[in-house]
């Protein structure tokens, strides 16, 4: 057997496999280290320097996403020095922009101004749309801390509203990254990137275009991706919050690559769609008709009743006196022109167990191999 | 699929052709993309137009339409001259190679360049890149089976991989991407004409007396019954009398569609079951409502044969029902009791009479969905196909001769059309059509038409026009693009009011009687 490389953190000692890094070791063996900017299959960045950790004989915190673990090495991820630098990055951003989740107000007075500041540039009186499911508000709350240590900067960029999926909000961008790499190495659209650099830094499409006007193709991975409310889906805004909904883990009903999906339901409604992370076979990509195309399922044209039809007109009818109507129309022309005068077309769209039941209707019942779908066209 | 999806990234070459990935696949092609733009994959991409891929492809070969078998033929034959493919696997795996090799003979690249517009050195290329890697992968979709000959296309495609003995492995294989949810799964489960759940022929006795014993029923029917492309036309002659229609609108998807919807009005019953009154359901005599993906517990099978579940998430609206509920209460009434309480329920007896799903169950699927072919409780599933031998044992090469498509251009009918779909929207659209976004995005039919061929008969984009071929006529707007080659124009076919169907032949291939929706030909006229 090779020899085992060991590493230690936070005083026990663990095996990892060369090339792993201190984040992967610790998050293999169930120790937390948060992170912001890092994201999985993709190159990491260490832009965000949130999850920093205390590496023994290293002259500064060492971002636990990029540093390679190595063997003898002694780590120590939530030490004083430690805590102290992610309280710092924190504050800074969220006095960077319009975090008004209660956490901001905490230790203040100029609360009221400031939330009246955002209602104004968010055009509700609400707090913001990802209350309750942020990762950097998730962050405030554990190191408790709040940003107005630090005076608030201005909000360089206004919102972008003008698709019909995605609303940008510039103001609550963290610069984290994550949507860039998510729609430039998972899902290789290339269609957004940092631009102009510094303080007036902002995610942009080419030519800084709306969304609309770009490469873009509304898969939403960045949505997905987005720590904060800076990237939401437009319908969901506002009105889908994590205590209000439902999830419910299928498949989606589309195209054959069969991406597993969350459908969030609220009040018997499905009022938006995310991918099921860290599964096969989409690992939480779905592409714009998957994510976005679901409003089919509570359109007003659903049919909701068996219709029959009566000199030339669709009559609404019961349930019974339909199927009574099939059963003895299919009947008779079984009976009279033998079993292959009929013909059933099952579908690509329902399910198996559907597709089998009708196969063995066909078969079984008609009598007949008159049974086919519409894949070929 | 005879990989997965996943497998993708491992593979040093990715052949992609027939197949508009990022629009059609949009999930999957990540991996092609991610494959190429990170992994140190060359992508080769033949296709007619200058779809998305072409940007990621290291080759691009532009062929023209409805010559697949030519530029196949033309890669085999540089592979066997140069002396490129795998002995190994040709000989220990497959037969008939030599009545192949004789086909592929005078296939040169210079006789392939007149008929396919490829130039010879490209199609070189592409040959020694296939050939060489360690492991390559293709990908097709309905730009190789919509054709006369599209079995044709598909068993070329066989034969290249053999030949060069990427099969059976990581990265490897012949993948055809399906384009609906759960094609894989109609076929899987007797949804065809020639073979009941697990691809058990009908005409085999013993098969029929295995159903016959587990269904509870004497004299199964043991003849081959009809495709749907041979249903409509059957239809039309009075032969077929009733139609049940289940979640299908071949009133959009037929190939000749003025002739289907005669068809269709000549039965004297038909039923449609569906969420939507489409343009079939309008045809009906009954119309059934049924649920919606969201309202169902049971499984679909995707393109890499993966049995994954759905799960019920909202209640139906009104009356809806489970599709397989309102087929068994007819089939009651009918005289063949059929009753169960659940999807599950069905599952387990349909796992018990087909062989490849005889191992899955709810409980092994309920956080990753299970590969098929899963004989037993313990079988892990398979990921892979055809690793140690094909189904029949030896892979056979089928030595096959290039035909032209049916319907050839002329001076009445000048450009050639072809059909597909766009990303925003699917099928026949009766359900993206119901988002506002989408819409936005792609809000009616159009036609796509290179700027030369715009300038030759002075359209400019946006303008209206008359599409007509052979069997009827439509109206879009002209949508100038580069994406087009000249002398071809690209309409999607989703829209009911501009139905690109309604100009489509339906010649069908003699086998797989799929109709030539990739090749027909037409003229342009400005709209009056
Ligand atoms: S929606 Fe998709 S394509 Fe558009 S910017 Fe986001 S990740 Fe990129
Ligand atoms: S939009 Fe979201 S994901 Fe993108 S950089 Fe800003 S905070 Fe990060
Ligand atoms: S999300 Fe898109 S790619 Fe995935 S299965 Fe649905 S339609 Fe296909
Ligand atoms: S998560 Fe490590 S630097 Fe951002």
């Amino acid at each position: 057997m090779a020899a085992q490389h060991l590493m230690i953190i936070n005083g026990n000692e663990f095996p990892f496999t060369p090339g792993e890094t201190i984040l992967d070791v610790a998050r293999s063996h169930a120790i937390d280290i948060p992170t912001l900017c890092h994201l999985k299959d993709t190159m990491p960045t260490g832009a965000c320097r949130i999850c920093v950790v205390d590496v023994r004989g290293a002259r500064n915190l060492l971002p636990a996403c990029v540093t390679p673990a190595a063997a003898d090495m002694i780590v120590q991820t939530e030490s004083p020095a430690v805590v102290r630098a992610r309280r710092l990055i924190l504050q800074l951003l969220l006095s960077s922009g319009n975090h008004n989740c209660a956490v901001r107000g905490s230790d203040g007075q100029d609360w009221t101004s400031f939330q009246l500041a955002v209602h104004n540039d968010d055009g509700s009186s609400e707090l913001c749309p990802v209350w309750g499911d942020c990762r950097l508000q998730d962050l405030a709350y554990r190191y408790q801390v709040s940003g107005e240590r630090f005076a608030s900067t201005e909000i360089a960029y206004p919102m972008e509203t003008v698709n019909p999926f995605i609303v940008r909000d510039f103001s609550r961008c963290i610069q984290c990254g994550r949507c860039v790499q998510a729609c430039n190495e998972i899902q290789v659209n290339n269609a957004i990137h940092v631009g102009y650099r510094g303080a007036k830094a902002k995610i942009i499409a080419a030519g800084d275009r709306p969304l609309k006007d770009s490469d873009c193709v509304f898969c939403g991975e960045c949505v997905q991706a987005c720590p904060v409310g800076a990237l939401v889906e437009k319908d969901a805004r506002y009105k889908v919050r994590p205590w209000t909904e439902r999830k419910v883990r299928t498949t989606c009903s589309y195209c054959g690559v069969g991406c597993q999906m969350h459908l969030h339901v609220q009040e018997n409604r499905v009022v938006k769609v995310s991918g099921v992370e860290a599964r096969t076979p989409n690992f939480g990509s779905l592409c714009v008709k998957g994510r976005f195309g679901f409003d089919f399922i509570h359109a007003p044209q659903r049919l909701t009743v068996p219709l029959i039809r009566e000199n030339g007109q669709f009559r609404e009818a019961g349930w019974d006196e339909a199927l009574d109507l099939v059963a003895e129309r299919l009947g008779g022309i079984k009976q009279s022109h033998g079993p292959d005068s009929i013909g059933v077309l099952t579908s690509a769209r329902i399910t198996n167990e559907e597709n089998y039941i009708a196969n063995k209707f066909a078969r079984a019942v008609l009598k007949t191999n008159n049974i086919d779908h519409c894949a070929r066209l | 699929m005879t990989t997965t999806i996943g497998d993708i990234e491992d593979a040093e070459v990715i052949l992609v052709t027939g197949s508009n990935t990022t629009e059609n696949h949009p999930v999957l092609s990540r991996h092609v993309k991610r494959a190429v733009a990170f992994k140190g994959a060359k992508l080769i991409l033949v296709d007619p137009r200058r779809i998305k891929l072409a940007q990621f492809a290291h080759l691009w070969l532009r062929q023209n339409l409805g010559t697949d078998v030519a530029w196949l033929n033309g890669m085999m034959h540089v592979i066997i001259s140069e002396d490129l493919y795998d002995r190994d696997f040709v000989e220990s795996r497959t037969e008939g190679f030599e009545e192949m090799k004789k086909m592929v003979e005078k296939f040169t690249p210079e006789f392939v360049e007149q008929i396919t517009g490829v130039p010879a050195a490209d199609l070189a290329a592409a040959a020694r890149l296939y050939a060489g890697a360690k492991a390559a992968s293709i990908l097709y979709c309905m730009g190789i089976t919509q054709h006369t000959h599209g079995t044709d296309n598909v068993k070329s495609l066989a034969n290249l991989a053999m030949l060069c003995g990427h099969m059976g492995k990581p990265g490897g294989g012949v993948n055809p991407l399906r384009g609906q949810n759960n094609v894989q799964g109609a076929c899987d489960m007797g949804g065809l004409p020639n073979v009941y759940s697990g691809y058990q022929a009908v005409s085999d006795l013993a098969i029929a007396k295995k159903m016959e014993e587990a269904w509870g029923v004497k004299d199964l029917p043991t003849k081959p019954g009809l495709t749907v492309t041979q249903m409509v036309p059957k239809a039309h002659e009075g032969e077929l009398k009733a139609l049940y229609i289940i979640g299908e609108n071949p009133l959009v998807s037929d190939p000749d569609l003025n002739h289907a919807e005669e068809s269709l009005k000549h039965l004297d019953f038909l039923v449609v079951q569906d969420i939507f009154l489409t343009e079939t359901a309008e045809l009906a005599d009954v119309v059934l409502p049924a649920k919606s993906f969201a309202e169902k517990d049971g499984t679909f099978s995707n393109t890499e044969r993966r049995v994954q579940r759905i799960r019920k998430a909202v209640d139906p609206p009104g009356q809806a029902k489970d599709d397989w509920e309102i087929l068994c209460e007819v089939a009651t009434r009918m005289g063949f009791e059929m009753r169960y309480e659940s999807s599950e329920e069905i599952f387990d007896e349909l796992a018990r009479v087909t062989p490849s799903y005889s191992g899955i169950s709810y409980g092994r699927i309920e956080k990753d969905g299970l590969h098929w072919p899963c004989p037993t409780p313990e079988h892990p599933g398979t990921p892979i196909l055809h690793r140690e031998q094909f189904t029949r044992g030896k892979g056979l090469f089928h030595a096959i001769d290039y035909t032209p498509p049916a319907e050839q251009t002329d001076d009445e009918y000048p450009l050639y059309l072809t059909t597909g779909r766009v990303l925003y929207h699917y099928h026949t659209g009766t359900m993206t059509m119901k988002t506002e976004g989408l819409n936005e995005r792609v809000p009616e039919c159009f036609v796509e038409i290179s700027p030369r061929d715009a300038a030759l008969y002075e359209l400019n984009d946006g303008e209206a026009v008359e599409i007509a071929s052979r069997r009827g006529k439509i109206r879009a707007r002209i949508q100038v693009s580069d994406k087009a080659v000249s002398g071809t124009v690209f309409i999607p076919f989703h829209f009911a009011k501009a139905a690109a169907n309604r100009l489509t032949n339906a010649q069908l291939d003699p086998v797989s009687k799929i109709p030539e929706y990739k090749v027909c030909a037409v003229r342009l006229s400005r709209a009056a």
